[in-house]
């Protein structure tokens, strides 16, 4: 019966957990062992080089370049995708009419690709010649047109690749705080009431903000993790015929110019690819510490 | 007084949601509004929110230019999200009904495997992951494009979490009038879950359709491109014909919109899902 019981797993879990150990674990440990290579072309190379890879990467100041643009990114749209779906979130809660229009029409751009948005970004609203929106906006008040996106000082394409990533996210958010919102007992509102708490401030710091914890957390970390992966939009918004400019390149623009471009040097890629899975590793668990991940109270 | 105030915070919730509403709305209507009109309303240095007439004639164009593969890279994107869909459903959910159901001593130990690959981003693997693609001889293929997605971590969590809910009691009646694992899995269980396969299939029908890295480096050839590749491409091309890039981008979303009006209520219930647990 045991072994009648232990072969169905494998038929259910089996051609699962196959593909995933093919998928997954091979590549990473086939890219670990490329990684001490001199990889060219190649995806069975023969020279050993032991850490060149790794002290290549670490000393080409591209390479700390794209983690220093990654914590710019991360410092701009970490905070400002969760203050603003998180209002997002407390405005639709609380409207009474036309809630589920709201609802849909900013949770609508979730289902836009980036490279769309990029397009309209890019080739529409901030174009950077007369005819853009946001140059045609700005004359309304005089402004002169702005080149939005080859503008290195000050570094207006901050801007266009923020406004991206939030307009196609923030309603994503909002419905994970919607949800976390629904959880809440009202029979907590309730006693803040009677208690004499006025409804706003008081009750938003001292009964809705503990009580979406579990929530703020698992955003927190779903917004680092995506923008640690941010490729798409920085790709299509800043790449023309010509390439890629040599600013604001994250992380991956880089690895992918690097392990797939002209000189496909796999080992040196494989090598960034594994000190990148480190830096996220570390920001992952740092930032689970900072927050109390294991903390119990509050929802979860 | 009080109620004064609160009527008025009211109305003034209210406003603050219209205007954001229709901010989010301006870049659908940009996208529409271009791709209907010719390219000197595009480039018009008046801006004007109507274009002076509306050409329906932009979509035929779209699929006429020889020199665009449009139709062949929509026709990509729909097998590749339909497969990926569907081969994720069947393949993260019967793990997902075999780890929450079936005793085996080491069950734990797949779990963690297979959880384990949460913690690595799926971009950072894309090199190694190219690498094996390409040492398979999959390059610019459908197999090469379908294939390695099909294996997802979350959607198989997502299953497990929900059978492990599952009411028992139906499993029981089933296995009295004699059905193995495998009939009460298709005959009873599945039959009872639709809501949390259509959570999970149309999140991982969005994903499939609007991603991008992975189409774009295995993709090489014009002949595997995806709608996103395609657009891309030509977003980043030296010539760029701006009235038949917006009217691709247009239909290229389109599909897309449909499944999700249709479709939301399954869409917040995958998301919900998939923030918390």
């Amino acid at each position: 019966m045991r072994r009648h019981r232990t072969l169905w797993f494998w038929v259910f879990v089996g051609p699962f957990a196959c593909g995933l150990a093919l998928f997954t674990y091979v590549p990473l440990l086939w890219s670990v062992g490329l990684s001490f290579f001199d990889a060219h072309n190649t995806v069975t190379p023969t020279h050993f080089t032991g850490l060149d890879n790794y002290a290549a990467m670490l000393r080409d100041a591209a390479f700390r370049d794209s983690l220093k643009t990654f914590l710019l990114f991360t410092a701009f749209i970490v905070p400002v995708t969760y203050g603003f779906s998180l209002a997002l979130a407390l405005m639709v809660n609380r409207v009474r009419w036309a809630r589920a229009f709201f609802r849909s029409v900013f949770f609508l751009p979730a289902a836009c690709s980036y490279v769309v948005a990029a397009l309209i970004w890019k080739m529409s609203i901030f174009n950077g010649v007369r005819f853009g929106l946001a140059n045609t906006v700005l004359g309304w008040f005089g402004g002169d047109p702005v080149a939005w996106l080859s503008t290195t000082d000050p570094p207006w394409y901050w801007l266009v690749i923020v406004t991206v990533r939030l307009w196609l996210q923030a309603g994503f958010y909002m419905i994970l705080f919607l949800a976390g919102l629904q959880r809440i007992d009202p029979a907590l509102y309730e006693a803040a009431a009677v208690d004499g708490a006025r409804p706003g401030w008081t009750v938003l710091r001292h009964i809705t903000l503990p009580q979406l914890r579990g929530t703020s957390v698992a955003v927190l970390l779903l917004l680092v993790v995506n923008a640690f992966q941010a490729f798409d939009e920085f790709y299509n918004l800043l790449s023309d015929a010509r390439g890629y400019p040599p600013y604001a390149r994250p992380p991956l623009v880089y690895l992918y110019y690097t392990a797939l471009g002209q000189g496909q040097n796999l080992g040196l890629g494989s090598a960034g690819a594994v000190i990148l899975a480190l830096v996220i590793a570390v920001v992952t668990v740092a930032q689970a510490r900072w927050l109390r991940l294991g903390r119990t109270d509050g929802d979860g | 007084m009080d109620d004064a105030l609160v009527r008025a915070g009211r109305a003034l919730r209210l406003a603050l949601l219209a205007a954001l509403a229709l901010l989010f709305l301006v870049p659908f209507y940009l996208l529409v509004r271009n791709g209907l009109a010719d390219e000197r309303d595009i480039t018009s240095p008046e801006w004007t929110f109507f274009p002076a007439d509306v050409r329906w004639g932009n979509v035929r164009e779209l699929f006429q230019d020889p020199s665009v593969p449009f139709a062949r890279s929509l026709l990509n994107s729909a097998l590749i999200a339909v497969a990926t869909t569907l081969g994720t459903l069947l393949l993260a959910s019967l793990a997902g009904y075999g780890l929450a159901r079936i005793p085996y001593r080491h069950a734990n130990k797949v779990f963690y495997g297979i959880l384990g690959t949460l913690l690595v981003p799926a971009a950072v693997t894309f090199v190694p992951s190219f690498v094996l693609v390409s040492s398979l001889g999959w390059i610019s293929t459908l197999r090469g494009l379908i294939v390695p997605t099909l294996f997802s971590a979350f959607a198989c969590f997502v299953f497990r979490q929900y059978f492990l809910g599952f009411p028992r009691e139906l499993e029981d009646a089933a296995q009295v009038d004699g059905l193995g694992y495998w009939r009460t899995y298709w005959r009873v269980v599945v039959p009872n879950s639709r809501p949390v396969f259509a959570a999970v299939g149309t999140i991982v029908f969005l994903g499939a359709w609007n991603s991008f890295l992975w189409p774009l480096v295995i993709g090489q050839d014009q002949s595997a491109w995806t709608v996103q590749v395609a657009l891309s491409s030509f977003t980043t091309a030296q010539v760029v014909r701006l009235h038949e890039l917006f009217v691709a981008a247009a239909v290229s979303i389109l599909p897309l919109l449909l499944v999700f009006l249709c479709f939301q209520r399954w869409i917040v219930a995958g998301v919900e899902r998939s923030g918390i647990d």
